[in-house]
């Protein structure tokens, strides 16, 4: 019976929360190693857990992967989730992409002084609204399907919602003008293993706050 | 007869650079469309060639790709480069992600401003030797032999050279404590393909000048 996957990182979003996501959604179940500490931090780069000294990392199937993306993409194609063919794949990457970046966005808004970061998060707002979100409307528009590529559920389909839940925190009302992700967001966020994740009391972290902020910072000493 | 590829980029490394490198490296002649002016930018984005208006966009198979990373991951399972299995993957996936956050600091450093510069370019050379260098020059070590995985050229041997040529153009001396990556640096180039794609003349692009920067920075792209 192989051992539950193992995620080592900060209690909060940041880097590690579409990891938690991806597995949450294929129903996989996983454990959390919380990083608090410099202390701590120093002892699994001492340890060789971290390949270029970073988290996160994530112990799977006697792996120690870091790098966000290369843990994605492993999970991705482990779970079934990254298309049948090397064209489903690559806008699979695409679409997953465009979302990460504007979920990075958010995340470094975090260690910004005040005024830069109701800057920074305006921006995500405005660019979800004129360079993501019309992008993944059409999208849906054109096929017509339930899914964003292949007519089956992928990774792309729960990146997408979970940048819309997002960038709703900072903006309630930026769907207004995109019915099909409307729809898509209520179709994915009713799947059962998500839905799961959405209730309270699930491992899904809340958005940063200033907390978070000061032990990312004394970790991590910047 | 298929199309070759065609990427649509500025004159220059930019995001574009790695993935002139893999179809290089891979055998691949590919076509450029190159972006020189305003006017160029804006018919790619109305004629809706770039899904989120950016480049790099690469047209390959009958599609236009877009997003670095997408692009790479297409070309390098199309031509074998990724290794032979899901595992394998992982850590050639692993190792081209150090090499991009290294890559991405390195490529950065033009736009930096000239009061930053100094304190940026100690920070690269600083995490180049103690961070990045050790983990690669570790790992060809721990199984001593003469690519970073499967015991096969990937794309991880291909985007790491091409990184060492860039922190060799930053100082040389970096790779003094490395041998193993300059053996693999002079291995990797001394392939045919690479080989071709390093001599003049070639669709490699010169470092990033001064006046590439302030030429985007006018015309805002």
């Amino acid at each position: 019976m192989a051992a539950k996957p193992k995620l080592w990182y900060f209690r909060g979003r940041g880097r590690m929360e579409s990891i938690r996501w991806l597995l949450a959604a294929a129903g996989v179940e996983f454990e959390e190693e919380v990083l608090e500490t410099r202390e701590q931090y120093e002892k699994s780069q001492k340890d060789g857990r971290l390949l270029f000294g970073q988290v996160p990392l994530v112990e799977i199937d006697g792996m120690e992967l870091t790098q966000t993306r290369a843990i994605l993409s492993s999970l991705a194609t482990k779970y079934n989730l990254h298309g049948k063919d090397p064209k489903e794949t690559v806008r699979i990457d695409m679409y997953a992409e465009g979302t990460l970046d504007l979920m990075m966005m958010v995340a470094l808004a975090a260690f910004k002084p005040p005024e830069e970061k109701e800057e920074s998060l305006a921006l995500v707002v405005k660019k979800a609204k004129t360079q993501h979100f019309p992008v993944f409307e059409k999208i849906l528009k054109d096929h017509g399907e339930d899914f964003l590529v292949g007519n089956k559920f992928s990774w792309a389909d729960i990146q997408l919602l979970e940048a819309i839940l997002m960038v709703e925190e900072l903006d309630a009302s930026v769907l207004s003008d995109f019915p099909l992700l409307k729809e898509f967001k209520t179709r994915i966020s009713n799947i059962p293993t998500i839905k799961k994740f959405l209730q309270p009391g699930s491992q899904r972290k809340p958005p940063p706050d200033s907390h978070y902020v000061e032990v990312v910072r004394n970790v991590l000493q910047f | 007869m298929s199309r070759k590829p065609i990427l649509h980029y500025f004159n220059g490394r930019g995001r574009m650079e790695c993935i002139r490198w893999l179809l290089a490296a891979a055998g691949v002649e590919f076509e450029e469309k190159l972006i020189e002016k305003p006017e160029d930018l804006n018919k790619l984005k109305n004629d809706g060639s770039l899904l989120f208006q950016q480049v790099p966009m690469v047209e390959i198979d009958g599609m236009n790709l877009v997003q670095t990373r997408a692009i790479l991951n297409y070309i390098a399972t199309k031509y074998n480069l990724y290794g032979k299995d899901i595992k394998e993957r992982a850590l050639i996936d692993m190792y081209s992600e150090g090499v991009a956050d290294l890559g991405e600091m390195i490529m950065l450093l033009p736009l930096c401003p000239a009061a930053e510069k100094d304190a940026k370019v100690t920070f690269i050379r600083e995490k180049t030797t103690n961070r990045f260098l050790p983990a690669f020059e570790n790992v060809l070590k721990s199984h001593g032999q003469d690519y970073l995985v499967g015991n096969k050229l990937s794309r991880a041997d291909i985007h790491l050279v091409e990184l060492l040529y860039y922190v060799e153009e930053l100082d040389p001396s970096l790779l003094a404590n490395f041998p193993l990556l300059k053996a693999l640096k002079a291995r990797v180039s001394n392939l045919p393909a690479v080989k071709k794609f390093l001599q003049p003349g070639s669709q490699r692009k010169p470092p990033t000048d001064e006046r590439q920067i302030e030429a985007r920075k006018i015309f805002k792209f």
